[in-house]
């Protein structure tokens, strides 16, 4: 069992090992799309706690992924945060519109427990509309950003190779930390809570609790996936409160497989590259994530995380 | 200072509102009610009822704008009918209409629909011609006679579905399969062909909406979102399937949605209406969530 | 000392009483069969016990505290264990994972965030309760597969993992196999040392091989109590339940 846990971190740990020596390989556009990938598997690391391990299916995460974004873009435009601090104001704005949201849709489950997310997602959104004084609204914010002093070294965000290493370092903190989290006592009754609800309350876990922390924790992780892409692509926009920013974590994971820890590295990375390349085809490039939905949904249910799972199982131990 | 004559405005505006939102959410709570299914696409059948009346006018241009409109008012239920059947038939009935599953697909309908709207008829939003072009004129002010229709015209529908769904054979199928999907197949019951046809009924109520508001707004590939979100306030707030609380709570919101959007601003009204709603949550939780006959 | 009691607890469903005005004694150390014909009210009467059906009337006391407003896993912290009638395990997890979570459960009880165990001690006591129902062999298998009365026996070795001070059992021997029954009641026998069991059975013969006392329930009500001599001797209850 302890050998296993090794053997876990050790695999996770060479991947993000991979990832850094991938800058040295890559021709310069694969590095910034690289970059946003890492960003956006933050996203759907965060989603996967919710839906791929505590079994909640959110429709509404547009509205963390923007509340980091905001607490993040908003700080430096008005209050002119550096960028470290302006990271710090995104998570905990993520973390605060989190346990508001807990408190609400966790009171309803199965599939009002959808609708309400959706529905407060969308809330969100118009209230990025209504409060244009504040927020520009659909224009949005272009920020100009301080560079991030660190022992004495001056780090520009502006810098490609910049932003691929703190894209990466947010990405490494959030794979470790959710490998840990789901290893840990806590994890095994998040999976407890997916599989039988029921008998984990008679087994004396107050199940609510559970359910609101796997969905603070996700959220918040998903503000830190915001509050990064605001800042590393100097900009905050109505569209990141869009329904769109709901339904790619839930595709990225879906793709990758739900219930794995590196399954939304690999949905994220292959979904972007299907919508970056069809994307010079056509404006109508959400189209392929519709379609996606659909041949995931009919002919693809385990995601590629279960497939290889599979295929690890058939071969002879 | 908020005088009574627009008072009396903001409640028309909120009483077409009201009727539109109806039969949208109608047609959301039915097809949740019989099939179990969260149709997330649903406000993209309303979308596309409002393109098909552009399409139908830019068609018979020259023509009478009603021509145009009444032809419209007989394909658009038709059309979208059939692709509800079609996403039915290739997608809903091969996945067995697991909840979760039915929520994924129906996000990808979402965007195969908008956005194949998107690639066909562009990002415009271009207005309709109303079919008729009277003025009821109070002492205060004119008031659009084609928006007396449409609440005329959604109250006909709405009667209309309530006797299909009492009256006829295809609605007690519907109820029989509401009630025990099994037990109806076991009594002789198409329950197939009974979904079929109240997904096909559900889209058709949306697209119908769809037309009906296209003259009063302005056809847009993004205009589902709106309805969609009021729908599903609705149906939390009415009960789940619940018909009877569909109508009564499509009725509330609709007004007080209405009535805000015109005397303060109409996205403002949309998020109240939202935190109304989760601090109705707060309070009774689950609680309105209960099923109950239609 | 009385363990357990509840005043006039009942349980109404619109219009059908499922359990009418029942007061009921449990001392500590005994081992308690409930039995009483289909639709008695047993399982609902059990459930209100353990807090998955709230009352409709009436108080239950544990310890001396008034528990009937308590949730669920409360009372399982204070040592009331349930298990189902209709097996509920985590059919995709392994027996040894199914264990586990009960395990947890003890090691987690006081106070504190908990974010790591002791791997050995987790492992000891996963081994311990799986030995008592002889499942050890089966520690790495899914619970999914296993026959049904594996189940129930990986069940109860989640429900004897929580060290409970009153464990109540809904039905143990359905579904287990003829030679699995002596061994299941040696089982009880052993767990009754230290834990006050409950348990509501229809095979008779589990019922006298092992209850101190009886409660015969019929109609939502209890029709009599005693030792398994008086029971098999009521009148009332040779009529309404044992037949002839």
């Amino acid at each position: 069992m302890r050998q296993a846990a090794f053997r876990s971190y050790a695999f996770h740990i060479a991947v993000i090992a991979a990832l850094f020596l991938l800058q040295y390989v890559l021709p310069a556009y694969h590095i910034g799309t690289f970059t946003r990938i890492m960003v956006y598997a933050v996203l759907a690391i965060g989603y996967n706690i919710l839906f791929g391990y505590t079994g909640l299916m959110s429709l509404g995460h547009a509205m963390f992924f923007a509340a980091g974004a905001y607490g993040a873009g908003l700080s430096v435009y008005w209050l002119g945060f550096g960028p470290i601090a302006a990271l710090l104001a995104g998570v905990a704005s993520a973390f605060v519109v989190s346990l508001l949201a807990g408190i609400v849709v966790l009171r309803v489950s199965g599939v009002a427990f959808l609708i309400v997310t959706l529905m407060l997602a969308q809330a969100a959104f118009l209230a990025t509309l209504y409060f244009n004084t504040i927020t520009l609204g659909d224009q949005g914010i272009v920020l100009s950003l301080r560079p991030i002093e660190m022992a004495g070294l001056s780090f520009a965000l502006s810098d490609p190779s910049v932003k691929y290493n703190v894209a990466l370092a947010a990405f490494a903190f959030a794979l470790l930390f959710s490998l840990w989290l789901l290893r840990s006592p806590f994890g095994r009754i998040l999976i407890a809570v997916r599989e039988n609800e029921a008998r984990t309350k008679l087994l004396g876990y107050n199940t609510f609790l559970y359910r609101f922390w796997a969905l603070v924790i996700s959220g918040t992780l998903s503000g830190l996936s915001g509050a990064l892409y605001c800042l590393l692509f100097a900009y905050v926009g109505a569209s990141f409160a869009s329904l769109q920013y709901s339904t790619l974590p839930l595709l990225y994971t879906l793709l990758g497989g739900t219930g794995v820890t590196l399954g939304p590295l690999a949905g994220t990375a292959i979904m972007y590259y299907l919508i970056d390349i069809s994307s010079s085809f056509t404006s109508s490039y959400m189209i392929i994530v519709g379609a996606a939905l659909l041949v995931i949904t009919l002919w693809f249910p385990e995601g590629i995380g279960g497939w290889v799972r599979r295929f690890l199982r058939r071969k002879p131990a | 200072m908020i005088t009574g004559p627009a008072l009396l405005l903001a409640l028309m505006e909120g009483a077409v509102g009201a009727a539109v939102l109806a039969l949208t959410a109608l047609g959301l709570s039915l097809v949740f009610g019989v099939m179990r299914v969260i149709n997330i696409a649903h406000g993209e059948f309303v979308m596309l009822g409002a393109i098909i009346v552009w399409w139908c006018s830019a068609e018979l241009l020259g023509a009478h704008p009603a021509l145009g409109f009444l032809l419209a008012l007989v394909m658009a239920p038709v059309v979208v009918g059939l692709i509800a059947m079609a996403a039915d038939w290739l997608v809903l009935r091969r996945i067995n209409y697991d909840p979760e599953r039915t929520i994924v697909a129906t996000m990808g309908l979402l965007y195969v629909i908008q956005q194949s709207v998107l690639m066909t008829y562009g990002p415009d939003a271009r207005p309709i011609e109303p079919p008729v072009y009277f003025r009821i004129q109070l002492p205060w002010f004119g008031y659009s006679g084609y928006k007396l229709i449409v609440i005329a015209l959604a109250l006909l529908l709405l009667g209309i579905t309530w006797l299909i769904l009492s009256k006829s054979r295809i609605g007690l199928y519907m109820r029989a399969t509401r009630l025990d999907a099994e037990t109806a197949q076991a009594f002789g019951v198409p329950v197939r062909r009974v979904y079929a046809s109240v997904f096909a009924l559900g889209a058709m109520l949306a697209a119908v909406s769809g037309v009906l508001i296209a003259p009063i707004q302005q056809a847009h590939y993004l205009m589902g979102a709106d309805p969609l979100l009021l729908s599903f306030i609705v149906v939390i707030v009415g009960g789940l399937g619940n018909l009877r609380g569909t109508l009564l709570a499509a009725a509330l919101i609709g007004i007080g949605e209405g009535m805000i959007a015109v005397l303060f601003s109409p996205t403002l009204a949309k998020m109240i209406a939202t935190l109304l709603v989760a601090l109705v949550l707060i309070a009774r939780p689950g609680g309105l969530m209960r099923e109950s006959a239609p | 000392m009385t363990l357990l009691e509840t005043r006039g607890l009942s349980r109404r469903y619109g219009g059908v009483t499922a359990v009418n005005d029942v007061s009921f004694r449990l001392e500590q150390g005994e081992i308690r069969s409930i039995i009483g014909p289909n639709g008695a009210g047993k399982t609902t009467f059990v459930s209100m016990i353990c807090g998955r059906i709230p009352p409709s009337g009436g108080a239950v006391f544990f310890e001396d505290h008034d528990i009937t407003n308590m949730s669920p896993w409360k009372r399982v912290m204070r040592g009331i264990v349930y298990t189902f009638q209709i097996t509920s395990i985590y059919p995709k997890l392994t027996l040894r994972e199914n264990v586990a979570l009960a395990v947890q459960r003890r090691l987690t009880a006081k106070p504190g965030l908990h974010l790591s165990l002791s791997p050995d001690a987790l492992d000891a006591a996963i081994d311990e309760a799986l030995s008592a129902v002889g499942l050890n062999n089966e520690a790495d298998r899914l619970a999914g597969v296993l026959p049904y009365g594996h189940q129930r026996l990986l069940e109860l070795a989640m429900g004897l993992a929580l060290k409970p001070s009153l464990l109540v059992l809904d039905e143990p021997t359905q579904g287990l196999a003829p030679g699995d029954i002596q061994p299941f009641c040696d089982l009880i026998r052993r767990t009754a040392k230290t834990s006050t069991i409950l348990f509501i059975e229809h095979n008779l013969k589990v019922v006298l091989d092992l209850a101190d006392r009886i409660t015969v329930m019929d109609r939502g009500a209890i029709l009599a109590e005693g030792t398994p001599a008086e029971i098999e001797r009521h009148p009332a209850v040779q009529q309404a339940y044992l037949g002839d």
